[in-house]
């Protein structure tokens, strides 16, 4: 909470917080490992649940990519958090003079990279598992995923930073981050489906307009609430 | 006894201005051209929407202000004004959905405006479940305000998004297109539940701070106040 030098001091403590997260996850690489199984079995299983429909699954592939990345996404958020509930982390960054809002934007910015890493991976898989071709090209399909991503971790941050420390924690992040997730995973999934099957209307370009304002909305609200979630 | 005869006096003045606005509305007011008697259902369905959405931006209110000014009244008064939103809110949804058999021929169809009431409920079901999931008061206020902002923040994205992506939008009554004979039933059992929804919102004050005074074991205890905190 210096002021003047504040700016700065807000990106170098980020940056080093985050360096920190990657760190950790690099060493382990427990997360990322349990994160991809986990969607690749996702994945499968939809076309379990859907019968060996061909078309259909390719009509709707975006749409299960984004469901596979949001079920993941809430056992990365929660895990994000664990590691600071372990030996009291999170009470120790707080007496370093970090500022508030740079743990939220390391958090957010962790678990959304961590996100995209997975998206990176499980596009090749979804396009063998359901026979898609990518139509519009590797950069549209990159910037769905990173607005997508930014856009899950920004308020799933927030809400499991709270969770993790209320009771039924595993209930309660989902209950409260699917709702409001909803108009990113919409946005998502129509255009990775676009992408996907090609934009003859030229409706893409609207969908990542949505999907930015979604991620300029939560990610000022986080940075501005969140230092009131973590104050003991 | 003042606190018991303001809620008497609202009582009584929701129970006459409810039996006027039903007598009018079922007896006095002519059938629907079109929709026949199946349209009365309006004289209740409305005013509970409307009273759904005041609440809700009351609890809206509440929580902006005890993130700027923490007080127990505004918790207390934000728990109330939620929980009795969700009531109205839901049972706007059931009498819409009593009204679609008849007149759509389905119960629930994926109409904008369903969905977003729909995802709505599901959000502040997510936030009542968190405030019976913290059990340290001071912290239960501050984290239920934060996803009270979020949640609130979402309305219109979802609102907007879902009414772009497909605008089968059903043809919405405006006063206008409404025979007078209907518009006046309708402010009359407004303002009646106007009158009964802030009984309850009062009565539910007045116990939220009554269990705040018990959890915090001081009678006119502020969250800046001290008090024994059980061990986390």
């Amino acid at each position: 909470m210096s002021a003047p030098r504040q700016g700065v001091g807000l990106a170098r403590t980020t940056l080093a917080l985050l360096g920190k997260d990657l760190l950790i996850e690099w060493r382990t690489r427990a997360r990322l490992n349990a994160l991809v199984f986990f969607s690749l079995a996702t994945l499968l299983l939809f076309s379990f649940a859907l019968g060996p429909d061909t078309r259909l699954l390719e009509r709707n592939a975006g749409g299960y990519l984004w469901l596979a990345i949001l079920f993941a996404s809430v056992l990365a958020l929660g895990e994000s958090f664990r590691v600071e509930q372990e030996n009291a982390c999170l009470d120790g960054l707080r007496l370093t003079p970090a500022d508030a809002r740079a743990i939220f934007l390391s958090k957010a910015l962790g678990n959304g990279l961590l996100l995209v890493v997975l998206g990176v991976l499980l596009v090749p898989v979804m396009a063998a598992l359901y026979g898609v071709k990518i139509t519009l090209g590797l950069l549209p399909l990159g910037l769905t995923l990173l607005l997508g991503c930014m856009g899950l971790s920004a308020p799933g941050t927030v809400y499991a930073s709270i969770a993790s420390n209320a009771r039924a924690r595993d209930v309660l992040l989902p209950l409260l981050l699917f709702p409001l997730i909803i108009p990113a995973l919409l946005a998502a999934a129509k255009a990775t489906n676009l992408v996907l099957q090609g934009d003859p209307m030229n409706q893409l370009s609207s969908w990542l307009k949505l999907l930015a304002g979604f991620n300029l909305i939560y990610w000022s609200l986080g940075f501005v609430l969140f230092p009131r979630v973590i104050e003991d | 006894m003042g606190k018991s005869k303001t809620v008497w006096v609202l009582g009584a003045l929701a129970a006459v201005l409810l039996v006027v606005g039903h007598y009018l509305g079922l007896a006095w007011a002519p059938p629907d051209r079109e929709m026949g008697d199946v349209q009365r259902i309006m004289y209740v369905h409305v005013p509970l929407q409307w009273m759904a959405c005041l609440l809700l931006t009351l609890n809206f209110g509440c929580a902006l202000a005890y993130l700027f000014k923490a007080s127990w009244r505004t918790d207390a008064l934000a728990e109330a004004s939620a929980e009795v939103g969700l009531v109205c809110a839901t049972l706007g949804l059931v009498t819409g959905s009593i009204w679609g058999k008849p007149t759509w021929g389905v119960y629930w169809s994926w109409d904008p405006r369903l969905t977003a009431e729909a995802i709505m409920i599901v959000t502040y079901t997510g936030y009542l479940a968190l405030r019976r999931f913290v059990e340290d008061p001071e912290r239960r206020a501050v984290w239920s305000a934060v996803v009270g902002i979020i949640g609130f923040v979402n309305l219109p994205i979802v609102w907007f998004s879902v009414r772009w992506w497909r605008s089968l939008h059903q043809v919405q009554s405006s006063p206008r297109t409404v025979d007078p004979q209907m518009v006046l039933p309708l402010r009359v059992n407004a303002f009646g539940f106007l009158a009964l929804v802030c009984a309850f919102v009062l009565i539910r004050y007045w116990i939220a701070l009554r269990e705040r005074e018990a959890e915090v074991a001081l009678p006119d205890a502020l969250p800046s106040a001290p008090h024994p905190r059980e061990v986390a």
